[in-house]
């Protein structure tokens, strides 16, 4: 059946930012849903409200909306494009959930509205609505677990009592497992099921029996509208049922499941995707299976591409996203060319000959007061992918590709942490899935207790710790053997196992360098293999590589320029899909300019691990042993030349190995000019001498010398490790108790352990904190004539003080002068022209008074390099790969590259999205430290709108009725009477602590309602109201220092009660004044195209 | 304890391992080398007798994950020369094992060769096709010679090797199929015992022995080697064709199609995986199929005689065909599944009503006859 001819728009709903179990795998698919449909000829009209994302390029759709996604947004939306069709199968649960919400209101999915394609709500209520998905399971005969659905605690109790426990218990319409948990007592139930019915927005729970320690597994099932279903692949979990499965370590294909088994799974499978009626597309399908038994059950099944279906488009190969969105309108999988062979049909099942595994990242560190106790509901906030042609290989690269200072299973100096604890303490630690967990199990089988014990103890698969077990057998021989007793099958040996040379080297105790060399000697280098989908069956031309050790390469000669971009690796707070973005866009503009373009990354979620972004991909880990080894594949492919290698765009990860790849093949700014930025005593330096003021402060190491430097500088200070990003461990320190005790978690195996520690290469910063500052970040370019392009000022809404990836940030600046202004681009020139800056430099200032200081430079992208691009239509991340690899601004704006900025007439605002939901034990208050894990930008005529908007894609609704709780700390109150008088004048009730009430009456603000302090045992207290239900919004700003009893308990509140808060006054008066500005009007929605237009 | 070995291909090439399984006789195996794309399955393929002279490679490096069980014999004993594997698992892990793959192939007698660069091997075999090849522990000279030595499959009748020696009875019912043993798999057998009593019978069976027992219908099963060599086979076919219904399977097919003078050529590879995707002309409908054959039906042989009811979508060769004017089809590949996916199962369905209906061509289920979709 050819493409339907009967509709000719489509709308895309995006997934917004990216939060834990909803993040960058819905650029990848919405990207590639967004390309294929354009080039099929459809118009794309797109939402998302995620600046960050290659999707919200204006160049993927035809209309791009980066509005807040909520139904009634949306709604607007299509009535001013009037789509034929919308697609909400590829904008994770956000697209589902969406679309339903105009369903039932009538707007999408009934006749003479937009047609819904992919799946129809009948389709998506019955995969969504937990119990309606049982009932059709059973009905076509398939297992699940025994359940019962619950509205109400009674309901609930009445349900366990049936079943029994443990049992496990799950929210409806939610994403990532929010809310779910296991239960094993009675006390526990109570507590899991009233959270699971908060969680849940329709107040719905399914009590199921508990299945952990099941095996795991998932099936990524596609659909044509010809009922032609096919499996793209299999996935088993090394984690068993317990831990959910974006948090587990994950395996494709399945390992232990003999045919006869897996031809069950898929018959059910398919079964499955039938009775749930997804027409066309991709679904995902879990199932538990007994190890003792076999026995299988269905566990659930999503009728829309994943992070699962994103993973095994990784893993085989074959585009699912893409091919979902072609059969969406109307192709059959018979009628599309496999994209990787082009010679045979997309209609098959791809084999693979290599094993893939995920393991994901936590930042449990960053979030004091959770437990980093695994279990049903997800909490990672990334992912890394690693290709091996065994299971051992493919373990050990992901491992050393996460970036936390491993090398591999254990083998490295880290596993000291684990030497001293006895070894049936440490099998019962292992016993609890936490993410240290496999390096646990590593040293457990390492110590030889023994495959039986420790699968008894985490129901690990037995075949999983065997193959792990061979890692530690042949370090043993190693250990024995010695570096230079080694021959090359020896060599051969340990590589094909996954030892990484800085293994050996802490194993031998001799330099890395020394190992590769003797490696290199004994003629034992990687070989490239291609990922092509039908496992060499068939030629592939599809340049998709991964490293192993193996007779023969497969990298294909080519003589054109090259240029090889380092990713950004897992997502983690601080460092997500903005350096993604970057990377592709370099790739996108190279491809362009005719070179050609070489991808290193492991992330599987992101579009720069798309095959089709750059000329080759190379899945690897980004180590140097890794890295190096790419650029000698790349320099042997083109008969000895060169590459150059681009480490500024993926944000830390490239940069940190930035100094350890050979300097000339650096492009761009040299690193030497970044360490220059870097170090704290040359940066003094500069800056002296090019007269910019920065706040006082100095270098530690030690406690001593950091009180040497507050004994100068006075508190408060700011303190942070060197050569991290996200405000990783940066805390504002008021006194010599805490200046202690940070020093103290900074140093050794202190919580950045991990990271480094302290050292004379890495000291910390200590520097005088400014209160009340403004907080302004630019990005710029500069080009090796030196001329530099200001790419855009942005001032932040929170002061100084709030991380600025945590804090609001408004384009163009809306309270500071324009001379201020003037002088910071003039500052900005002056750095990047000192630094030599050839490409994209960020730099930070707090404006106090009159007086412009500088906080610090980083010449390479920052977090903002995709917010830029979208509020002025100015492709920063392109521009500057290009100056990067010598073009000057002149020839680009000749070009047509280089557009001036469309930044008159609107505000773009960009906000950050926090994880709080997920933790209830975490205090919301804003700091130094970044814990957000996305962000949304809000564009509209007037800062207030914007703000209004940016808000309410953040998922913060400003009200306009209702009573807003006030609680301020002293130095915030004078601001609090100007809140005040605006929500009284926007018609609001307002509620407050004595404190705050009294300060206010003093000046005319009387409150309806004073509450007592919640820590004096007072009657009626805040946390009463939020739990009640009783206010809409909180404003609740921490004092200076301490003050965490009062406030911390009403804002976890508010959180756990999911009432929006805000925790500075700075962002209370923007929230009044979005308030105002909204109050009484509809929101109005434009395309960036038409924000743009020239 | 470690067994240094090594492949050796008629061309010359060399692969290092180490040996596995049983030591061969004078520390060589040869056999025709030929690879299989299957995910999992690894003791189906093993024991289908359709492998008989041949040494398979499995493309999925972890061979042996889940060990071998007493209910995934694909036939009495494991026909195939050796084994090829990237990796064999140390331990296994399944409910269903009973023991591991390594055991099993040593108690077969049969030799296999691990730590081999599958990928580099299968990669050539695709481009030269199937090739004889020798491995063991001998010496390298000793491989090459018997590498060159080995005759291949092409121009032997191997299934007078495989074939049952005397006929045999499986199931009960009122239904009476009688199957030719070329090799045939048991998971067919477990179908065609679906159907009713099943008369297992030696190759060299003559039609008028088969119509003797009165049959419903006759199955044609898989088997190994080129069908030309098959000649006996062949001739009784044609005795049977239009006096009861009948269904081939793969070499079955090969052979009902040479009984109405069609031709047969070698593929340059072959198909051997689990993932094929076959088109249902009828409908339109894609299968996905098991595939274990290196010979194929030329089309252009059996025009005006059989219509092609079955494409391979990747190389667009015959998968299946209907006689024309008698009741009688077949399929290249594997329906039963055994290893591979059960998309196929209904061609039983199909031999069934066959054979529960008025013996002549407009019997045929509709959806097997295409005429608006042409034959290839």
């Amino acid at each position: 059946m050819p493409k339907r001819t009967d509709i000719h728009s489509i709308l895309i709903i995006g997934s917004g930012p990216i939060v834990i179990g909803q993040a960058c795998e819905f650029d990848y698919s919405g990207t590639q849903a967004c390309r294929v449909l354009r080039e099929e000829g459809y118009r794309v009209i797109l939402v998302n409200s995620n600046p960050a994302t290659i999707m919200t390029d204006p160049d993927f759709a035809d209309a791009t909306y980066v509005e807040p996604i909520t139904w009634e947004v949306v709604a607007r939306i299509i009535e001013r494009e009037r789509p034929d069709a919308v697609l909400p199968t590829m904008g994770g649960q956000t697209g589902l959930n969406t679309a339903m919400a105009l369903f039932e209101r009538g707007i999408i999915g009934v006749p003479g509205t937009p047609e819904m394609i992919g799946a129809n709500a009948e389709a998506i209520a019955t995969a969504e609505d937990r119990e309606k998905f049982k009932q059709a399971m059973i009905e076509i005969g398939l297992a699940v677990p025994s359940s019962g659905t619950a509205h109400t605690m009674d309901e609930a109790r009445a349900v366990v009592a049936q079943i029994g426990l443990p049992c496990i218990i799950r929210p409806a319409y939610i994403l990532g497992g929010r809310g779910t948990g296991i239960a094993s007592t009675l006390d526990e139930f109570e507590k899991v099921a009233s959270n699971g019915l908060q969680a849940s927005p329709i107040s719905e729970i399914l009590i199921e029996k508990s299945i952990a320690g099941w095996k795991e597994y998932e099936l990524e099932v596609m659909r044509d509208r010809a009922d032609n279903c096919v499996i793209i692949c299999s996935i088993e979990n090394v984690d068993p049922m317990g831990v959910h499965t974006g948090d587990s370590i994950t395996v494709a294909p399945a390992q232990t499941l003999s045919d006869v088994e897996y031809q069950q799974m898929r018959d059910a499978a398919f079964a499955c995707i039938r009775r749930v009626g997804v027409e066309t597309g991709g679904s995902n399908v879990q199932f538990a299976v007994n190890p003792l038994t076999g026995e299988q059950v269905v566990i659930e099944m999503n009728p829309r591409v994943s992070r699962s279906s994103a993973l095994a488009s990784k893993a085989t190969g074959f585009p699912i996203a893409k091919m979902a969105a072609k059969l969406a309108v109307g192709y059959t999988l018979d009628e599309i060319p496999n994209d990787i062979t082009k010679m045979t049909p997309a209609s098959f099942e791809p084999s693979i000959d290599y094993v893939v595994t995920k393991v994901p990242r936590w930042a449990f560190e960053k979030l004091p007061g959770t437990t980093g106790v695994l279990g049903t509901q997800m909490q990672s906030v990334g992912e890394v992918m690693a290709i091996g042609r065994t299971f051992p290989e493919s373990l050990q690269k992901a491992l050393r590709s996460l970036e936390q200072g491993r090398f591999g299973l254990g083998c490295d100096p880290a596993e000291q942490q684990l030497a001293a604890i006895d070894d049936d303490t440490l099998l019962a630690t292992a016993s609890v899935a936490t993410p240290d967990r496999i390096q646990q199990v590593g040293e457990l089988l390492r110590r030889g207790l023994g495959i039986d014990r420790v699968h008894d103890a985490t129901r690990i698969d037995p075949w999983f710790l065997d193959q792990m077990s061979l890692i530690h057998e042949e370090r043993e021989v190693l250990a024995a053997t010695g570096p230079t007793a080694m021959d090359t099958r020896a060599w051969r040996r340990a590589k094909r196992l996954g030892f990484s040379d800085a293994q050996l080297a802490h194993l031998w105790q001799v330099d890395e360098l020394t190992v590769r060399a003797a490696r290199e000697a004994a003629g034992v280098i990687p070989t490239y293999k291609t990922v092509d989908t039908c496992a060499a069956e068939f030629d592939a031309s599809t340049p998709y590589h991964y490293s192993t050790y193996e007779d023969e390469d497969e990298v294909r000669p080519s003589d054109r320029p090259r240029v090889i971009i380092l990713g950004s690796g897992p997502n983690r707070i601080g460092q997500g899909i903005e350096f993604d973005y970057c990377c592709v866009h370099a790739s996108f503009s190279l491809r362009d300019a005719g070179y050609e373009t070489v991808m290193v990354n492991c992330n599987p979620e992101t579009v720069s691990t798309d095959y089709d972004t750059s000329d080759r991909l190379y899945f690897e880990p980004l180590t140097r042993e890794d890295v190096l080894n790419v650029i000698a594949a790349e320099q042997r492919a083109s008969g000895g030349v060169a590459p150059k290698v681009i480490v500024s765009l993926g944000g830390q990860t490239p940069l940190k190995l930035a100094g350890l790849l050979p300097v000339d093949l650096i492009a761009g700014t040299s690193p030497a000019s970044i360490d220059l930025a870097e170090d704290r005593e040359k940066w003094n330096a500069l800056c002296n001498e090019l007269q910019i003021p920065q706040p006082p402060g100095g270098t530690a190491t030690d406690l001593e010398q950091a009180l040497q430097i507050v004994d100068r500088i006075g508190f408060p200070v700011l303190v942070r490790p060197s050569y991290v990003l996200g405000g990783r461990a940066m805390q504002i320190v008021h006194d010599r108790n805490h200046l202690a005790r940070a020093m103290a978690e900074l140093a050794g195996f202190g919580s950045l352990g991990r990271e480094g520690g302290l050292s004379a290469e890495r000291p910390v910063l200590i520097d005088r904190f400014l209160e009340d500052a403004t907080e302004v970040d630019v990005d710029a370019i500069r080009d090796h004539t030196g001329d530099v392009l200001i790419g855009g000022v942005m001032e932040h809404v929170e002061e100084a003080g709030v991380h600025s990836g945590d804090s609001a940030c408004a384009i163009p600046p809306q309270t500071l002068p324009s001379w201020v202004v003037e002088v910071i681009e003039a500052y900005v020139r002056s750095i990047a022209g000192a630094l030599d800056v050839r490409g994209l430099i960020n730099v930070q200032f707090a404006v106090s008074g009159t007086t412009v200081y500088v906080i610090e430079a980083n010449p390479r992208a920052s977090r903002t390099v995709p917010f830029v691009a979208k509020a002025t239509g100015v492709p920063l991340a392109k521009v500057a790969t290009r100056v990067m690899l010598g073009a000057t601004l002149t020839e680009l704006r000749a070009e047509g590259l280089l557009r001036t900025p469309s930044e008159h007439g609107h505000v773009a605002i960009k906000e950050a999205v926090l994880p709080f939901s997920r933790f209830p034990e975490v205090d919301t208050a804003l700091g130094p430290e970044m814990r957000s894990t996305g962000e949304v930008m809000g564009i509209d005529s007037t800062f207030g709108k914007a703000f209004f908007k940016a808000e309410l894609a953040a998922g913060t609704v400003l009200p306009s009725t209702g009573t807003v709780f006030l609680s301020l700390a002293d130095g915030d109150k004078p601001a609090g009477i100007v809140v005040a008088k605006r929500l009284r004048q926007l018609g609001l009730g307002i509620a407050a602590t004595q404190g705050t009430a009294a300060y206010l009456a003093r000046f005319g603000q009387a409150v309806d309602l004073m509450v007592g302090k919640v820590s004096e045992g007072a009657e009626l207290t805040a946390v009463d109201l939020i739990a009640d239900g009783k206010v809409v919004f909180v404003i609740n700003t921490p004092q200076g220092r301490g003050g965490r009893t009062d406030g911390e308990q009403i804002r976890k509140a508010a959180n756990s009660h999911h009432v929006s808060s805000v925790t500075t006054v700075e962002a209370a008066l923007a929230a009044v004044q979005g308030m105002a500005e909204q109050a009484g009007r509809e929101i109005a929605v434009r395309s960036l195209q038409e924000y743009h237009a020239r | 304890m470690i067994r240094p070995a090594a492949l050796v291909l008629a061309d010359g090439s060399v692969f290092e391992g180490e040996l596995l399984g049983a030591e061969p006789a004078d520390g060589i195996a040869s056999g025709e080398v030929v690879f299989n794309t299957v995910l999992s399955g690894y003791q189906e393929v093993i024991t289908d007798p359709s492998y008989a002279g041949q040494i398979i490679t499995f493309t999925y490096p972890h061979i042996g994950n889940y060990g071998v069980n007493a209910s995934d014999f694909e036939s009495r004993r494991p026909f195939c020369r050796g084994v090829v594997v990237r990796d064999l698992a140390r331990r296994h892990s399944n409910q269903r094992a009973v023991a591991s793959l390594d055991a099993m192939l040593a108690h077969y007698g049969i030799s296999g060769i691990g730590g081999i660069d599958t990928r580099r091997l299968t990669r050539l075999l695709r481009d030269t096709g199937a090739m004889p090849g020798a491995f063991g522990t001998a010496s390298e000279s000793a491989l090459r010679a018997a590498a060159a030595a080995e005759p291949g499959t092409d121009g032997i009748d191997l299934v007078a090797e495989v074939t049952t020696a005397t006929a045999y009875t499986v199931g009960a019912g009122e239904r009476l199929v009688v199957a030719y043993d070329f090799g045939l798999k048991h998971s067919i057998l477990r179908d065609l015992a679906d159907l009713g009593r099943v008369e297992v019978v030696p190759a060299s069976t003559t039609a008028a022995e088969v119509l003797a027992r009165r049959p419903d219908g006759v199955f044609l099963s898989n088997g190994p080697g080129d069908p030309a060599e098959v000649g006996y086979a062949v001739e009784a076919i044609r005795g049977l064709l239009g006096e009861v219904p009948v269904f081939g399977i793969c070499l079955g097919h090969q052979l009902l199609s040479r009984a109405i003078g069609g031709e047969t050529f070698k593929l340059p590879f072959g198909h051997h995986g689990g993932n094929h995707p076959v088109r249902h002309e009828a409908t339109g409908r894609i299968e996905i199929t098991s595939q274990n054959h290196n010979f194929c039906v030329d089309p252009a042989s059996i025009a005006g005689r059989a219509e092609v009811t079955h494409l391979n979508l990747n190389d667009m060769t015959v998968e299946g065909l209907r006689v024309a004017g008698v009741p009688a089809f077949s399929v290249q590949y594997h329906p039963e599944a055994g290893p591979g996916p059960h998309d196929a199962k209904y061609l039983f369905a199909m031999f069934a009503e066959l054979m529960g209906g008025p013996r002549h061509a407009d019997a045929h289920p509709a959806d097997l006859i295409a005429p608006e979709r042409g034959v290839a």
